[in-house]
């Protein structure tokens, strides 16, 4: 009962989150401004996926947070070695 | 009782998420930024994870929620750095209102070369001050 009361709030919470990640994806000023949101969003979607396991009792959508985070890291890596090769 | 924990941790994560998410707009340049995503959202995403593992109480459940928590311990700051450094390379703006920048002066932008003793580090508002060591 309070699990289920606590995973709704948590996936509005996670949702408001999201788009204020996006309006600084949307805003910022400079390239790392994007990529720092876009990481932040992908920990936002790691979050989301683990309460949208715990919604529909289904324990395998952990496997789906594990890559998710994985690609996560790869993409910040590799944008910020873009943004390092490419100079200002 | 694992329930209320559960959805105490569950609240606690989705606080500092949406923490996370609010400094990530409202704070004035990007290493402030950064310094919001990295710690906050990588908290609120460790509880919700550790809610998880017990809310299914389960084994093979809790080793992959923490295999997910130490792989986000160990990358965030892996990722920050990189993307810091990157930014400070290009000249991304720092807050007009920033005390001390140590590397300024102590870098040279083009070759990546660092000099530890320069003959005449620069102070924020223009003045020449003697080196430390």
């Amino acid at each position: 009962m309070m699990v289920t009361i606590a995973v709704i709030i948590a996936l509005a919470m996670l949702s408001v989150a999201l788009l204020l990640a996006l309006v600084r994806l949307a805003r910022g000023p400079s390239l790392p401004d994007r990529v720092v949101a876009l990481d932040l969003m992908g920990t936002l979607a790691v979050g989301m996926i683990t309460v949208y396991a715990m919604t529909t009792q289904q324990p395998v959508f952990l496997d789906v947070a594990i890559v998710l985070a994985l690609i996560s890291f790869l993409g910040t890596v590799a944008f910020a070695r873009y943004v390092e090769k490419r100079g200002s | 009782m694992s329930d209320i924990i559960s959805g105490v941790l569950l609240l606690a994560g989705a606080t500092f998420m949406l923490l996370a998410a609010v400094g990530v707009v409202r704070m004035p340049d990007l290493f402030t930024r950064m310094q919001t995503t990295t710690k906050s959202a990588t908290l609120g995403a460790g509880s919700m994870l550790l809610a998880a593992a017990l809310y299914f109480g389960d084994l093979g459940v809790t080793t992959r929620a923490l295999a997910v928590i130490s792989f986000l311990f160990l990358t965030a700051p892996v990722a920050a750095h990189m993307i810091g450094r990157a930014a400070y390379f290009v000249g991304v703006p720092l807050w007009k209102e920033t005390i001390v920048d140590e590397l300024r002066g102590h870098y040279d932008r083009r070759t990546h070369d660092l000099i530890s003793n320069p003959t005449m580090p620069i102070t924020r508002d223009g003045n020449t001050t003697e080196s430390s060591n």
